[in-house]
């Protein structure tokens, strides 16, 4: 720590900046954690992930409650799969999915959380931490979150079999995913996910074009035919995708597809023009379509949902204040403010009991129960999302998370299947 | 005499650091990368030949090259045509000085907004809601809505031609403002008909800037991923939109032995272009 001092005697203004830039970022910080404890309002926190949870108004409570500034990227989980793992210094904070997990953990550059230190562990939805929402609930194929959440060690890089002491991602965000329909246009109740290649629908179908997901949406459309019966939809076979890209090809050449979307309002806009009535979705791009003024159901299916999740993470890096700043958000994060705000989106949040607290009985009824909307339901930003009288699609809580078939998720496949996706996609 | 020596070499470096580092060092990396080995999140450095294995095995691969030829092709011989056609009209019809200029102006317009924006709104034209579908339909000239219109290769073939048509149009004006119009009096006076001072003056006096253009269009639609995967509403594949694909999978040495292909398919073009046309002998 001499090093400034000395500097500023025998160089000029470019070599003090210079040294100066050193000391800051060679752990000036961390390395007096006493003298700069109370000193928390200095931290900066980079936190990095896919869009659907980087919301300012979460950075802006944060350095209303915690004093602290967070700071968000968002970029789309191809880029935040990459960044996790190429760039391991560039972020603090991961917030990243669990199949994403499923790959950059074992790379190293994340560190696992101290269970003891999670303030509402406990009280975290047991999806995440037993596979199983309820005793009885069937665990879901994929990468379901309890199989990456926990290690043995903080070195340990292979995930453990059952819960342990250390945490790899705290459970943030997650939902259930079905197909988007335009009950207006397509004449009949859609009730199972084979109805997306009734020829009635050809040409006026969509399916999404990143392949890690549309391939878990053509599996449940595969099996609802009663094409194929996979051992795990999550994980398939060569020849179990072979024979799913091969089905998809045929489709496609017979016409069935109308196009295939990447991004969130792609999709929107094939729904909202009417050149598709019937595609995989995600929720909040059915609630766009509604607030166009036209009509979109998010229509449950018999075999259940697709489900995904995520999650934040702790850089490898952090230490000291900055780790300490790290818990202390992620156990405001689960405190109930963000979670009530996530489920008024149509997400829902990791500790319930929390989050009902800042929500209203009529608003919690409505997302949560499955109940009619007693009064309009707006959006954290105010915006009327349902009017009153109206039912969330696919009823409560435990209707919808209770029927997840299967969770996003990597394969071991996997650079085979992008090979055959792409095969697909030039067909 | 040895000071101009290095006053010469002194004159060309900064145009070689900003090639060297910005063009030969991308280039290298590029080809180093497209040896490396890869795993579902990390490059690993090594020499291996799977990358293009891989490409140059699959069929995909082919199906793609000759998708990503047959747009070229079409789309050059429509721009090449238009082109002409627009460049003949500003250069030979319009005889007044400013009216040209303000012509010429007229069809960059479109190029200042992003070329983007510029293809996204066909697709609210095109819909089968679309404007064009609903006017058809309204004026009783269509029953059904015609689906061809988006998401198709027609869509992708028109995007391409409204986006790069002027790249055309500016080297080919550029040519013919060039051509001393004694030579086509001379023409005319010697018993040629219209036609023919097309075909056999004016054409080949064109020659370098019709090769001029064809080199922009060739290598834009070669290159392109983002018409392909808008217009054609992902249903259509080209060899960009395959190197992206790759990019966004963190397939690095796929997505670089890819694009050294391409590079090499490009170049290969241009070198056909160039040989059949000598660019720099008729500047």
């Amino acid at each position: 720590m001499r090093m400034p001092g000395k500097a500023t005697m025998g160089l000029g203004r470019r070599g003090l900046l210079a040294a100066a830039g050193v000391a800051a970022g060679s752990g000036a910080i961390t390395g007096f954690p006493t003298i700069w404890a109370q000193n928390i309002k200095n931290v900066t926190l980079r936190q990095f992930g896919t869009g659907v949870s980087n919301l300012n108004a979460i950075a802006d409570k944060v350095k209303a409650d915690l004093g602290f500034t967070l700071s968000m990227t968002a970029l789309d989980s191809d880029a935040v799969t990459q960044k996790a793992v190429t760039q391991p210094k560039s972020f603090d904070i991961a917030d990243i999915e669990y199949w994403i997990c499923k790959k950059v953990y074992p790379t190293g550059t994340l560190q696992p959380m101290e269970v003891k230190r999670i303030k509402y562990f406990d009280k975290i939805v047991p999806t995440f931490t037993s596979g199983r929402l309820t005793p009885t609930t069937p665990i879901a194929q994929g990468t379901a979150p309890h199989t990456v959440s926990f290690v043995d060690s903080p070195t340990a890089k292979t995930f453990a079999a059952g819960q342990t002491g250390w945490m790899t991602l705290i459970p943030t965000i997650y939902n259930a995913d079905t197909l988007g329909i335009r009950p207006d246009l397509v004449g009949r109740p859609i009730t199972h996910w084979k109805d997306l290649m009734d020829p009635a629908f050809k040409g006026k179908a969509s399916i999404l074009n990143i392949p890690s997901i549309g391939i878990m949406d053509a599996a449940m459309v595969m099996e609802s035919m009663g094409r194929i019966k996979y051992a795990d939809k999550g994980n398939m076979t060569k020849p179990e995708i072979d024979k799913t890209i091969g089905f998809l090809i045929e489709a496609k050449k017979a016409g069935q597809f109308r196009a295939f979307w990447k991004t969130f309002d792609e999709s929107v806009n094939l729904m909202a023009a009417g050149e598709v009535i019937i595609q995989s979705m995600w929720s909040p791009a059915v609630a766009a379509v509604r607030s166009k003024g036209i009509p979109c159901v998010y229509q449950p299916l018999a075999e259940g949902y697709r489900a995904w999740g995520g999650g934040l993470g702790i850089a490898r890096h952090l230490s000291g204040l900055e780790r300490d700043a790290a818990y202390e958000y992620i156990n405001w994060y689960l405190s109930g403010w963000v979670g009530a705000y996530l489920n008024r989106q149509g997400y829902y949040s990791a500790v319930l009991e929390t989050s009902k607290q800042h929500m209203s009985a009529d608003e919690w009824g409505f997302w949560m129960e499955g109940k009619p909307a007693k009064a309009d339901i707006l959006s954290p930003e105010g915006k009327v999302m349902e009017k009153a009288g109206a039912v969330r699609d696919g009823g409560s809580f435990q209707e919808r998370m209770g029927a997840v078939a299967c969770w996003n998720s990597v394969m071991t496949e996997d650079r085979y299947m992008v090979q055959k996706w792409n095969e697909f996609i030039a067909a | 005499m040895m000071s101009r020596h290095w006053s010469a070499w002194l004159q060309a470096t900064p145009l070689a650091c900003v090639l060297g580092v910005f063009l030969l060092l991308p280039m290298v990396v590029l080809v180093v990368v497209s040896f490396y080995d890869y795993d579902s999140v990390q490059v690993i450095p090594a020499f291996v030949l799977t990358n293009y294995q891989e490409a140059l095995g699959s069929a995909v691969t082919w199906r793609i090259y000759v998708n990503t030829l047959r747009y070229t092709l079409i789309v050059w011989a429509i721009t090449v045509t238009l082109g002409f056609g627009v460049a003949y009209v500003l250069a030979f019809e319009i005889r007044n000085r400013t009216a040209q200029t303000m012509l010429f102006l007229v069809c960059t317009v479109p190029f200042l907004t992003s070329n983007i924006i510029r293809m996204i709104s066909w697709i609210p034209f095109l819909g089968r809601e679309g404007l064009l579908n609903t006017a058809l339909q309204r004026a009783g000239l269509i029953d059904v809505p015609l689906e061809f219109l988006l998401f198709s290769d027609f869509a992708v073939i028109l995007a391409y031609v409204h986006l790069y048509t002027l790249f055309m149009i500016t080297p080919i004006f550029n040519a013919m403002m060039r051509i001393d119009r004694g030579l086509i009096e001379a023409a005319i006076d010697g018993g040629a008909r219209f036609r023919q001072v097309i075909s056999q003056v004016i054409l080949p006096l064109c020659k370098p800037g019709i090769a001029i253009g064809s080199i922009f269009v060739v290598t834009m639609v070669m290159g392109d991923f983002i018409t392909v995967r808008f217009m054609s509403g992902g249903q259509s594949a080209s060899v960009g939109l395959m190197i992206s694909n790759q990019i966004s999978l963190l397939q690095y040495p796929a997505a670089c032995a890819n694009a050294v292909i391409l590079l090499a398919v490009v170049l290969m073009m241009i070198a056909a272009i160039t040989r059949i046309i000598d660019i720099r002998k008729e500047l």
